[in-house]
């Protein structure tokens, strides 16, 4: 499934405030200072509730969390297990 | 300190308007409202607002010197002054006060711009030359006292704080955006730069000197970029006895005043030092003033109280609860003239306020030990970036970073996100700003918020890149902690530390800080003293914290740093600054002022309303948001411009054409 419209969205409202130029699907969100510690909280909480989710702690690496791509494969992931 | 202002047609005699110098000084009278002066003449006119701490009774300003031909308006103080003093009446200078303010005027008779470097004090002033026609205006090295000017018709207009200049109605009311670009990126203006188009404000070292048309401004000193090869090859024993001997001086020169002086004690090293060696050495009874914050996560109070009892010391506190700082917000920024990016202003506003109440009018305070002895992080942070950056890829070398910020690496779940936050900038470890480049590219994501009306003003230009231009040539041979110190040092500490949460919060109370740490002769060893007796391992102010093992408690000086801050989401969004925030971010107010994007900030307050953490970015965005519509509103939009004289002198003199007159009292 894809869930990059929603991620998207969501980091769209909650991080840069209405502005939708600004991320690729493959951009660090880290690197480009879209989100920060607080932010990956955040993000983490929204997956939980949005999808049903819970996130184990060795799962909070930037390879499942710091792009669109890889939030998306990280989420295909975890619904279909 | 007091107020100084003045105006002065640059190409010979004009039009002084008695009425524009009227209001010029009585807009500073909150610095100093012990007495008020005036000079006027065909050229130039002078006014001072004076705090009255030395010579209390014959130290009405303006001074004059032995023929009446030199005027000098003066806000500070020279901690040296009574040996310059007698090296002058030696020389034959005949003093009718016993001010520091005529020391400068005789010393500027003697050596003419030169006498700037004779002085170790924080001062601004201005000296007229009545006979040959200049003007010099000066502030001192660090920037301690503030100092602005505006040349505009022919005329320079000048004054400790911009609402004085103001007061000339003819005087233009804008904001400047690259002031608002640089402050969101570096949290201050660049050195010069103030919030309104075409103000300038004297750099810290710098003069302006007016010479028939002419006008001259130059740096007459630079904070300190030794290269390697110029520091100090002695044992951290040595440098400990030098520094200890320098520390007990500048303390002592600072304790000169004809009036009670006390000290600022947060808890923290270097404010509890400072009280200590006022305490052991000079003045046993010394009443000292704290903050106690009402989130504990700011509170040091537990540190003060038990400094207070260990140096037996007179020790009051200020309680200062979230509703405080809301409802005082705007009235710092009044004093402050420029967006804050924090609230840490609001409580030393009040502290001022408490001593003020308390009959105390100069207080020492531990300020600018952290960027000269090495005490911040992003310094630390700079020191291992680069040592990681040599080895990318080796993990201890990562983890090092860990133990800088324990608290926030506290949650192991986000070590790889903060790690990849400070790998940035590891493969460009060699350019000049490495140590702050990674600190400004997070704070300037706040400038999303800017309109796209501001980000055409603003257009290509780069403040990292005028940065990059200004650095002193000698640069690149200085050691990565020299570097960050001076980049620390030239922006943040000048022009916010001892601007907007020094001088202003202070002198709206009329109280003069003093900041021992900052006398120059410490400066100029300190940059001496090599990195690694700073910084040993990752033990900052090593240097500092052997000095002080004498005498504070081992505790004080083992205790982790803890920065100074104050809450910003609890304070600005309680319910009780509600009115506040409808006011000034209401969709039709951003709109009206135009540097902001309605939507953006619509979303940005929604979210703020609507959650209990926000992340660090989000709170300066608020910050600065709200500080910029309030200065706006402040002195763009409803400027209080005055309408009547408000100012009866207690000295007048009038040296116009057809007047010659000295008179004292009410005129």
């Amino acid at each position: 499934m894809d869930y990059t419209k929603d991620i998207n969205q969501f980091i769209i409202d909650n991080f840069l405030f209405g502005d939708d130029n600004t991320v690729g699907n493959d951009a660090s969100l880290l690197e480009n200072g879209i989100i920060d510690s607080t932010g990956v909280l955040e993000l983490i909480s929204f997956l939980e509730e949005t999808y049903e989710i819970t996130v184990e702690d060795d799962e909070m690496i930037p390879e499942n969390l710091d792009s669109i791509d890889n939030i998306n494969q990280f989420l295909n992931k975890k619904t279909t297990t | 300190m007091c107020g100084l202002a003045g105006l002065c047609h640059i190409n010979g005699p004009g039009s002084i308007s008695l009425d524009t110098l009227h209001h010029m000084t009585a807009a500073l009278q909150h610095r100093g409202g012990d007495e008020s002066g005036i000079y006027v003449d065909d050229q130039v006119g002078l006014g001072h607002s004076r705090l009255s701490i030395i010579d209390l009774t014959s130290g009405t300003q303006p001074i004059h010197n032995e023929d009446n031909s030199l005027w000098i308006v003066f806000n500070g103080e020279i901690f040296n002054y009574p040996e310059l003093r007698k090296e002058l009446i030696a020389d034959g200078h005949q003093f009718y006060t016993t001010t520091d303010t005529e020391v400068v005027l005789h010393l500027f008779e003697k050596d003419g711009l030169h006498c700037l470097d004779s002085l170790n004090g924080q001062f601004a002033f201005a000296i007229w030359d009545s006979g040959k026609k200049q003007l010099f205006l000066a502030r001192d090295r660090m920037g301690i006292c503030p100092l602005h000017y505006t040349i505009q018709n022919g005329y320079i207009y000048f004054a400790s704080e911009i609402k004085s200049l103001f007061m000339e109605k003819k005087i233009h009311r804008e904001m400047n955006p690259i002031a608002l670009d640089q402050i969101f990126t570096f949290w201050a203006p660049l050195p010069g730069v103030t919030t309104f188009k075409n103000i300038h404000e004297l750099e810290p070292g710098q003069f302006l000197h007016i010479d028939k048309g002419n006008i001259q401004i130059k740096k007459y000193w630079h904070f300190p970029v030794p290269s390697r090869a110029e520091q100090i090859d002695a044992s951290p024993e040595e440098l400990t006895e030098e520094l200890t001997d320098l520390l007990s001086d500048a303390v002592r020169i600072r304790l000169i005043a004809d009036v009670t002086v006390g000290s600022y004690l947060s808890g923290g090293l270097d404010s509890s030092g400072i009280t200590a060696l006022i305490a052991k050495h000079f003045n046993h009874d010394v009443q000292s003033f704290g903050i106690r914050f009402e989130e504990s996560d700011f509170d040091e109070s537990i540190y003060q109280k038990q400094l207070a009892s260990f140096l037996n010391v007179n020790h009051k506190e200020l309680s200062v609860s979230n509703t405080d700082i809301a409802s005082h917000f705007s009235e710092i920024l009044w004093h402050a003239e420029k967006p804050l990016l924090r609230t840490a202003p609001v409580p030393l506003f009040l502290l001022s306020k408490l001593v003020s109440e308390s009959g105390l009018k100069v207080i020492l305070t531990g300020e600018g030990a952290d960027e000269i002895f090495g005490g911040y992080n992003i310094f630390k942070e700079a020191l291992i970036r680069k040592f990681w950056s040599r080895k990318p890829e080796d993990q201890s070398r990562a983890d090092l970073i860990t133990r800088i910020y324990p608290n926030i690496f506290k949650n192991p779940l986000l070590k790889k996100s903060l790690i990849k936050f400070f790998a940035q900038g590891l493969d460009d470890a060699d350019n000049p700003l490495f140590s702050h480049l990674i600190r400004w590219n997070n704070t300037k994501r706040i400038k999303m918020f800017f309109s796209d009306d501001l980000k055409n003003e603003i257009g290509n230009y780069d403040g990292i890149e005028e940065i990059r231009q200004r650095l002193p040539d000698e640069f690149d041979s200085c050691s990565t902690l020299t570097k960050a110190q001076y980049l620390e040092s030239s922006i943040f500490l000048s022009n916010y530390l001892l601007s907007s949460q020094g001088d202003r919060v202070a002198m709206g109370h009329a109280v003069e800080t003093r900041p021992p740490f900052l006398d120059h002769r410490i400066i100029e060893f300190m940059s001496r003293v090599p990195s690694a007796w700073k910084i040993l391992g990752l033990n900052e102010k090593h240097i500092l914290k052997k000095a002080f093992s004498d005498i504070l408690p081992k505790n004080i000086i083992d205790r982790p740093k803890n920065p100074y801050r104050a809450p910003i989401q609890q304070s600005l969004f309680s319910t009780h600054n509600s009115e506040l925030i409808n006011n000034m971010l209401s969709e039709t107010a951003i709109r009206e002022t135009g540097y902001f994007n309605t939507k953006k900030v619509k979303a940005l307050t929604t979210k703020l309303n609507a959650k209990k953490n926000i992340n660090e970015v989000e709170g300066m965005a608020i910050a600065g948001i709200l500080s910029t519509q309030i200065i706006d509103n402040q002195y763009i939009q409803s400027f209080p411009l005055p309408t009547t004289p408000s100012l009866k002198p207690d000295l007048f003199i009038d040296h116009r054409s057809g007047n010659s007159g000295l008179f004292a009292g009410n005129q």
